[in-house]
């Protein structure tokens, strides 16, 4: 409990030309009495790939969550330390507005009970101020980003439950897309999916690194290795370690990260 | 015992179990099912047109109908409905969204106390309320009563319809920076929609046999009751007025109004479940 937070984020580690998106710094959570996470800091680059790995109960989720503050809806909760998001104190922040700038994709995927379109248009329409024609304009461009329009774009006006479980997850990314998040935050998104809606979602959050900040938490490490610039090992509530992610996997500077990754942990 | 026996012991007890719990069911249905039989041989003979579009003939005239008094009923079970489900509906949109746990559970607590409070102590409070202060029975005071009676079911079953919604679904949409209101508004209640309605459905039926508290609240009239200020007729309380009186033909029509209620409730229990099949049919998931 009383390990001091290390800063395991080395400057000068995203090398030129890569920005910081979101710092965290000695990050403690708890529910209720139990504390969750220790003293976590690190930064996230823009623009980029980042997953969090770890076992069962390690904080990597609890961790996500923090970042748009949906840990908040739990009760009983208390956040310490800090989390800046483009310099800005996001517990400052009005906590609709930091939604809408860092989006999240559940591990269950959670389409609402309508149409596949008013699924899309939902946060634009909370958003409001625009007209039924660039409505349909961001919906069909999220669909589009979220590799998901050639299969729907026949029947926009059916239940999205009529669609299989790895296109209803697509559809919740297009459906976080459509308010242009700045940050894409996916909890464990393809543990519920077959190895094919697996490798679809893959390709599609590579593409999106491209102008979105994507941070991913996976128990697939590799699914990390595959997606991710870089990866940090959480263990029980700490972060281990974080490094490119071709660092983390070959040649991992802690034993605990080393036995995990080799799957001789335990 | 030898292992034979205890066999046969087991089948015994097996078949006397199956027996008794075989037995209660039949009994249940025959129940209702003798009520129906029992009010179709007895009133069906007397439901004819006039039944519904004429007034009640003074005695010893035959003919004439209730017609007053299935619109008075009508009128009441409106007037309860508008009444009853908007603060049953928002009441328990508070306790399944909002409430701390310990007012919660008050709350919860004081609602199931309501809910069992005898008909006639809650038609007691509507005349006090409101016939004392007008000095007259009105089809308000009967609405009133009614809807009373109707807010603690109103609350309970539209609290456990919207927990049982998903909780991914109101993450969802509070990932996407909506408004907790919004959120409730948009997605939880309209995902709840069919069970809520079900729940008010199956509560209307639930208060429409209701005679006690009308009795000294909407009273009863032999002519029709325009508006909402004058005292008006209704079916529960005519089959009461008319299974009392001394006359064979009124017992007949008593016999008819309970066999019109009852059907109108059948009907709306029915109603129900086509709601809830259409819900479950429909692609609600889990």
């Amino acid at each position: 409990m009383t390990a001091a937070p290390a800063t395991v984020v080395p400057e000068g580690l995203f090398g030129p030309g890569v920005e910081e998106k979101v710092r965290v710094a000695a990050l403690n959570f708890f529910y209720g009495k139990a504390q969750a996470l220790h003293g976590v800091s690190l930064r996230i680059p823009t623009n980029h790939v980042t997953a969090f790995i770890g076992p069962s109960g390690c904080g990597k989720s609890t961790f996500l969550r923090t970042l748009n503050r949906m840990c908040e809806t739990v009760k009983d909760t208390r956040v310490e330390g800090e989390v800046l998001l483009d310099g800005e104190d996001i517990f400052d922040l009005d906590v609709t507005s930091l939604r809408r700038r860092v989006g999240m994709v559940f591990q269950k995927s959670n389409p609402f009970p309508k149409s596949i379109f008013e699924n899309v248009a939902y946060g634009l329409r909370v958003n409001g101020g625009l007209t039924r024609a660039e409505v349909a304009e961001h919906v069909e461009r999220s669909l589009v980003r979220a590799a998901l329009w050639d299969e729907v774009k026949h029947k926009l006006h059916h239940s999205a439950y009529s669609l299989s479980g790895g296109q209803q997850q697509r559809l919740c990314i297009a459906r976080a897309l459509a308010v242009d998040p700045e940050v894409l935050l996916l909890d464990e998104p393809c543990s519920a999916l077959d190895p094919i809606a697996t490798a679809k979602i893959e390709e599609l959050l590579l593409g999106l690194a491209e102008s979105c900040t994507i941070v991913i938490v996976t128990h697939n490490m590799q699914q990390a290795a595959r997606v991710s610039d870089y990866t940090g090992f959480f263990l029980l509530g700490r972060l281990v370690e974080f490094d490119r992610t071709e660092r983390i996997f070959q040649n991992p500077a802690k034993k605990e990260t080393e036995d995990y990754v080799t799957g001789r942990f335990g | 015992m030898t292992s034979a026996a205890r066999l046969r012991y087991r089948r015994v007890v097996n078949g006397a179990m199956f027996g008794a719990t075989g037995a209660c069911t039949v009994a249940i249905a025959g129940v209702l099912l003798f009520i129906l039989f029992y009010l179709f041989v007895n009133g069906a003979r007397r439901i004819d047109l006039a039944f519904f579009t004429e007034l009640p003939t003074p005695v010893g005239e035959p003919g004439g109908g209730m017609a007053n008094a299935i619109v008075g009923s009508a009128k009441i079970l409106a007037l309860a409905t508008v009444i009853g489900v908007p603060v049953g509906f928002l009441g328990g949109v508070y306790l399944a969204e909002y409430g701390s746990r310990g007012f919660a559970f008050a709350v919860r607590y004081t609602t199931d106390l309501l809910n069992g409070v005898p008909s006639i102590v809650i038609g007691i409070f509507a005349y006090t309320l409101i016939v004392l202060k007008a000095k007259h029975f009105s089809t308000l005071a009967g609405g009133v009563a009614l809807g009373i009676m109707m807010i603690p079911i109103a609350v309970r079953s539209t609290e456990e319809f919207l927990r049982a919604v998903p909780s991914g679904l109101r993450e969802g949409a509070l990932a996407l920076g909506t408004p907790k209101w919004r959120m409730l508004a948009t997605v939880v209640v309209p995902a709840a929609k069919d069970g809520i309605i079900t729940g008010i459905m199956l509560n209307l039926a639930r208060v429409a046999g209701e005679t006690a508290p009308l009795l000294f609240t909407s009273f009863s009239n032999r002519f029709w009751s325009p508006g909402l200020d004058q005292p008006t007729a209704s079916l529960p309380v005519m089959i009461y007025t008319y299974a009392v009186s001394p006359y064979d033909d009124w017992h007949r029509q008593a016999w008819a109004a309970g066999f019109v209620l009852l059907l109108f409730i059948l009907l709306i229990n029915l109603g129900a479940r086509v709601i809830l099949r259409r819900r479950v049919a429909g692609g609600g998931r889990s």
